[in-house]
């Protein structure tokens, strides 16, 4: 052995060091400005946390206390009703790309999914607001649905594609060679093997939204009051926080700092339930 | 290569070629297979044997851009004729595959009784499972956890159930690709002495790499072979006892004693 092949060896493990320090480094950054904002709102937001806060409207200014309830309600409503429009046309859509993947047709659609993916949900406000806002001069917690349901279609279509092509061709084929019609291959023996990986789909598009905005301002736009009616405007969640930031009140600021601090907490249930749902998919499928 | 009349059979390929895409891979056989007999596909790797199997059932087009040439005869008439519905093709050549393909979301019942009749219900559906489960000689390993999953099953015995589930459709043909292929030697034992208890009431042709398994399991033994431009063909195709001590061709008689594959 010669002196110049242990001195590459030794700077390659220099290097190598330093790689990893450095990727260490990033991950140190990344990890701890997330700590750092979730601790952020805890310490800043748990104390607006009561069973008030939850279940009470709003107070006005000057007046202590006062919740959220009405926009707790409202956030539950709209994206009950964005889901319930979305999983059928996704979950359809996806079955179909993953059935009949080729071709102008299917790649057209692909694409404009992607596209709508990467529209500014304040573009699809504005879109729900010319549509269902406008022509009938009202603003509704449905148009926020609708606003909902476009930012969680392109999700949900890609995803469910992934999900159902995922599943081994040779439990497609063994169902076809069993003569089961290619929809009830699909549907009955597919989907649900797929099943698992299309609900943590669902959970994630439900945690996006939960906490969009932007497209609030100008379609659900905010009430003081209890509305169960989507056809009238609505409280949400996610509206009040932004709300009672802006506000020049200290009292209204708190409650904002609790509001955001219930958004992240459904968010991370929503995430641990996307986990686990993962979890079982792929419990099913290493076998 | 014993093409005989194909009148009279239950299943023959008549001039049959199929291709992926632009690519032929399997060209011009002609073979009528025996009734109630095992029939082996063997040949080394590459020479279109699974994908003359496929075309049997017509799983072959499932593919992308798979597509066939040539006529298959189902007690005499083409699978592949205008408007011949492939489902119900299916439905008469069941097919196993090389690995065992449980359905992961249902159970041992359910896979099994998959394919048979919805209108089967309760007791009517639990005997047609036990059926096919006792022609698989599965029975008395699931008869106590027919709710569980297969996937709790052995290899040997998802198999089994993957066979116990194309015979509950109650099919003429059953294709098998390899079906031993992915097992251990006393799974793969038991899944032989089955083929030859099948052919009791079903008529099997099944694909296998193995020569030893061909020589013990089949009663007719078809050779095949790519030509030097890829595509596979029929070399011969005989009674086992015949084809493998007396092989007509020369290239059969050099693939039998080991001097290629």
């Amino acid at each position: 052995m010669d002196s110049p092949r242990y001195a590459r060896l030794g700077r390659r493990r220099i290097y190598g060091t330093l790689g990893v320090a450095l990727a260490l480094c990033c991950a140190a950054i990344a990890a701890a400005s997330l700590l750092v904002i979730l601790g952020y709102v805890v310490v800043k937001g748990v104390g607006a946390l009561n069973w008030e806060f939850l279940t009470q409207l709003p107070h006005p200014v000057g007046v202590p206390g006062g919740g959220v309830g009405n926009g707790i309600w409202g956030t539950i409503i709209i994206i009950g009703i964005a889901t319930l429009m979305a999983v059928p046309v996704g979950l359809l859509t996806g079955i179909y790309l993953a059935l009949f993947g080729r071709g102008v047709i299917p790649e057209s659609l692909r694409f404009l999914s992607d596209v709508l993916s990467g529209v500014p949900s304040i573009a699809i406000g504005l879109f729900a607001y010319a549509v269902l806002v406008a022509p009938l001069k009202h603003f509704s917690g449905f148009s926020a649905s609708f606003a909902f349901m476009m930012l969680m279609l392109p999700l949900l279509v890609r995803t469910s594609e992934q999900a159902i092509r995922s599943v081994p061709q040779a439990v497609r084929e063994g169902a076809l060679a069993l003569g089961m019609s290619n929809f009830r291959a699909t549907v009955g023996i597919v989907l649900p093997t797929a099943m698992p990986a299309i609900v943590t789909a669902l959970l994630l598009a439900i945690a996006r939204v939960t906490g969009e905005t932007a497209p609030l301002l100008f379609t659900a736009f905010g009430t003081q009051f209890w509305e169960s009616n989507p056809n009238h405007p609505m409280a949400v969640l996610a509206l009040q926080v932004f709300t009672y930031a802006i506000s020049p009140y200290p009292s209204w600021q708190a409650q904002a700092w609790g509001g955001a601090l219930l958004l992240i907490l459904a968010v991370l249930i929503l995430s641990l339930g996307a986990r686990y749902m993962l979890g079982r998919a792929a419990k099913g499928l290493d076998a | 290569m014993t093409a005989g009349t194909l009148d009279g059979q239950l299943l023959a390929a008549d001039d049959l070629s199929a291709y992926y895409g632009s690519r032929k891979a399997v060209g011009n056989v002609t073979i009528a297979f025996r009734r109630r007999a095992v029939t082996a596909l063997i040949g080394p790797s590459g020479c279109g044997k699974t994908t003359l199997l496929r075309c049997l059932n017509r799983i072959h087009e499932v593919g992308f851009e798979a597509r066939v040439e040539g006529r298959v005869l189902l007690d005499g008439a083409d699978i592949y004729a205008g408007g011949v519905d492939p489902m119900s093709i299916r439905r008469r050549v069941g097919m196993v595959f090389q690995r065992p393909n449980p359905f992961p979301t249902l159970s041992i019942l359910d896979n099994t009784t998959a394919c048979v009749p919805r209108g089967l219900k309760g007791k009517d559906r639990l005997d047609a499972a036990e059926r096919a489960l006792r022609a698989a000689a599965l029975w008395d390993e699931v008869r106590d956890k027919l709710k569980s999953s297969p996937l709790r099953l052995s290899g040997g015995q998802q198999q089994r159930m993957c066979i116990a589930r194309a015979i509950a459709a109650e099919p003429e043909v059953l294709l098998m690709d390899e079906p031993t292929a992915s097992l251990d030697p006393i799974a793969t034992a038991v899944i032989e002495e089955l083929m030859s208890t099948l052919t009791k009431d079903f008529t099997i042709v099944a694909v296998t790499h193995n020569m030893q398994q061909a020589a013990r399991v089949s009663n007719v033994t078809a050779f095949m072979l790519a030509d030097e431009t890829g595509i596979g063909r029929l070399i011969e195709c005989d009674d086992t006892a015949k084809l493998f001590t007396k092989p007509t061709d020369r290239r059969t008689e050099d693939y039998i004693t080991g001097r290629f594959g």
